[in-house]
């Protein structure tokens, strides 16, 4: 069993860029095997909590506090919480001109292992790891032997992001508009890939602006962003009532607050 | 491992990034400071040269006093004081090595336990595998693996001093046949002082059956190294050679003044293939070797090729401009660079494609990477002279940015007086980006590890360029070098 109550607690976190106030007090707790989703009109600041929650450059927290596994990581590089089991699958994922996909995945599989005390994978091994995964996410084997992203197409580019969720097997998932780009086949594939990974000592949060993922991921938790704060929060039905009735209801203040 | 105390002595610098800093305490004969036509004479009777071959260093000295320092070349795009050429030492050699060339299992066991420090063992059991190496130290070759094999196959590497004895109808027929003395300031030097270097001569139909490296080394304080390096791929042959260098720390300037000329006659090939790894110089500049070369092949016959790959990491100063004339119906130039300055280096480095014959293509992917505050300037000409009907040539040229205090600089020359020629030229600047790094930093890999990944990746295409073992070192180096560039 774990030694901390929930795997993270988001307190009363206040971000800005530029002095901009983007995330103006959010409270959120994420246990293991709980799957969130955060929903939100654009410029709610969906994407600025996955991001600061990884540890992104260019973000400065106010106040409040991001407390995972029991300690707060506000100070805490991002590498760091990368091996501590923090996965962010990018918005937009980056191309890395001459940096082999495969090579990339090495070296992120053992960089965690490493910060783990653990050994690096064998090349044998990391070899049918990757090839198992690689067949779950329909990848092209060609992929994983070009640059990382370069000249993927925008569904490669998700599907990518997800082979590493797979690989890296964190605690935790921040899931930034991966379903955004997706053609029908694309996002059952990504959504299949998150589903496999999904268990009782996993915890995932999806951000996105549309329902249409959470038809394939069912969430336990649907929180609605709108201005930098949480303004509901419920289960899976809320997904549905939002689609139906669109932003506007829950801007107007509309239906009470629920708290995981 | 060999005892450190036997073969470091303190340099007096200070540099943990430089691991090949240290200095060998070999004994060394050497001449005494400055140049004058006495140190020429010197240079030559030390190595019992025959008389053409002194003229022609007479040839070349007075051309050099002729046209004065100032004659130098200042269109470069680097600063540093003037040099003085009086205050140099021209000749320098293990005292051991009185009587070379001789066989390994002479070579003074001192030596061989130095290059083993850096990395290139001589001994007949430890050798590196498929690579025969020229070990240069300072003005002299000191040794020289799988001459048995080499012999076999008819090929011909060996010191340049030794070709001058054993084959000096080759060496005559060859020597300024593509660098007149006459060519350059560094040059005209380098004729009249020129100490050691490399030969290699691959007969009719031969392809080398192992690469040829030739490691150069300096050792000696004050002294300049001036070797001097001679292929020639005779028809139908075709050879790969490397060249490695390093040198220790130093707080002064150490002048390097090199030149490599290349032949390849019809339908031979020459691949070469250069780790410049000279000391650069300490965080704030000081010290560091001064790189001058002349460097250039004649694919002479039709269907030649000549293939240049450099990977520059090292030198305060470098100026480097290795060329192909492309003489041959159909003959082929490739110039492949990474040039990377950090600290206070400069470089300023490129070629030269002049294309004489028909249906000549060259091509040109040049990657310079600036960090600190160092500069960093690609310099290249394209020539298409009127009677290369159909000639083509490519020309990339990448420049990347690390911080925000250096500088990177493509200045391309493109002549063209034959209509039907194809030129294309590409060049781009970059910055490593943020995002890239967040990329991989979110992925579990530290930021320095992120940022070298990163500058790997853009130098691929030229690295595998490289011979496999050469391209893991090349690597290697660029991680020593990239050291503190970022966080």
């Amino acid at each position: 069993m774990s030694n901390f109550e929930k795997l993270i607690e988001i307190k009363n976190l206040h971000v800005s860029v530029a002095e901009t106030e983007i995330l103006k007090g959010i409270n959120l707790s994420i246990g293991e095997g709980e799957v969130h989703a955060i929903m939100g009109p654009n410029g709610s600041g969906k994407s600025t909590l996955a991001n600061v929650i990884a540890g992104r450059p260019g973000y400065s927290v106010t106040s409040g506090d991001i407390v995972y596994k029991g300690d707060s990581i506000l100070k805490v590089a991002p590498e760091i919480r990368a091996r501590a089991g923090i996965f962010l699958a990018f918005q937009y994922p980056v191309e890395l001109p001459g940096v082999r996909t495969w090579q990339f995945l090495k070296a992120a599989i053992d960089a965690i292992r490493k910060g783990n005390g653990q050994e690096e994978l064998k090349i044998r091994d990391f070899d049918k790891l990757l090839e198992e995964k690689r067949q779950l996410m329909e990848m092209d084997p060609d992929l994983v032997r070009r640059s990382v992203n370069e000249g993927f197409s925008g569904g490669e580019k998700k599907r990518n992001e997800i082979l590493q969720l797979a690989l890296l097997d964190p605690s935790l998932a921040l899931l930034d508009e991966t379903d955004s780009g997706l053609d029908i086949d694309a996002l059952r594939i990504v959504s299949h890939g998150v589903n496999i990974f999904k268990s009782p000592e996993k915890s995932i949060l999806i951000v996105t602006h549309y329902q249409r993922i959470l038809d394939y991921i069912t969430p336990d938790y649907v929180h609605v962003l709108v201005d930098g704060k949480i303004v509901r929060s419920g289960d899976s039905s809320l997904a549905m009532e939002l689609e139906e009735k669109g932003y506007d209801w829950v801007k107007d203040g509309a239906g009470e607050e629920v708290h995981p | 491992m060999a005892d450190q105390k036997v073969i470091s002595r303190q340099t007096g610098v200070e540099d943990t990034q430089y691991k090949w800093g240290f200095e060998f305490d070999i004994e060394s004969e050497v001449a005494p400071k400055g140049l004058n036509e006495g140190t020429v004479r010197f240079i030559s009777a030390k190595k019992k040269e025959p008389d053409w071959l002194l003229k022609w260093r007479l040839k070349a000295f007075e051309h050099w006093v002729d046209q004065g320092d100032d004659a130098s070349p200042k269109w470069a795009k680097l600063n540093f004081e003037d040099i003085d050429f009086q205050d140099i030492i021209y000749y320098a050699a293990p005292k051991s090595s009185d009587d070379a060339p001789k066989s390994l299992d002479d070579v003074d066991p001192e030596i061989l336990e130095a290059f083993d420090k850096l990395g290139i063992p001589l001994h007949e059991q430890e050798k590196l595998s498929g690579v025969a190496i020229d070990a240069v130290l300072d003005s002299v070759s000191v040794a020289t693996t799988y001459q048995d094999m080499l012999k076999e196959a008819g090929v011909i590497f060996c010191p340049i001093s030794e070709a001058v004895q054993k084959y000096p109808d080759l060496v005559q027929k060859y020597l300024g046949s593509v660098v007149p003395y006459s060519d350059n300031f560094y040059a005209t030097l380098n004729s009249a002082v020129f100490s050691d270097g490399s030969f290699c001569y691959v007969p009719p139909g031969v392809r080398c059956p192992i690469e040829l490296m030739t490691y150069f080394r300096i050792n000696e304080a004050d002294s300049g190294q001036f070797e001097r390096t001679l292929i020639i791929a005779d028809e139908g042959s075709y050879v790969s050679y490397l060249e490695g260098c390093t040198a220790p720390m130093r707080k002064s300037h150490q002048l390097h003044a090199a030149v490599v000329e290349l032949v390849a006659l019809k339908d031979a090939e020459i691949k070469y293939s250069t780790l410049q790894n000279w000391y650069p110089g300490d965080k704030n500049g000081e010290g560091g070797v001064y790189n001058f070369v002349t460097k250039r092949g004649a694919a002479r016959g039709e269907n030649s090729k000549i293939s240049w790959t450099q990977v520059e990491t090292g030198s305060a100063i470098t100026w480097k401009y290795p060329s192909v004339i492309l003489q041959g119906d159909n003959s082929v130039g490739e110039f492949y660079s990474v040039a990377l300055v950090n600290n206070y280096q400069q470089a300023d480095t490129g070629t030269k494609m002049i294309h004489i014959g028909k249906n000549t293509k060259s091509t040109i992917i040049a990657k310079g990477i600036s960090a600190g505050k160092a500069q960093s300037t690609y310099r290249g000409q394209v020539s298409i002279l009127p009677g290369a009907d159909n000639a083509r040539n490519f020309t990339q040229c990448d420049s990347l940015l690390i911080g925000d205090e250096c500088g990177a600089h493509t200045v391309p020359y493109i002549e063209v007086r034959n209509p039907t020629a194809k030129m294309g030229h590409e060049a781009t600047t970059s910055k490593v980006n943020d995002d890239q790094l967040f990329y991989l930093q979110q992925r579990g890999i530290d930021l320095e590890e992120s940022n070298y990944m990163i500058i790997n990746g853009f130098c691929r295409g030229i690295f595998k360029e490289l011979p496999f073992e050469f391209a893991m070192e090349a690597s290697q180096l660029l991680r020593v070098s990239l050291e503190g560039t970022v966080g």
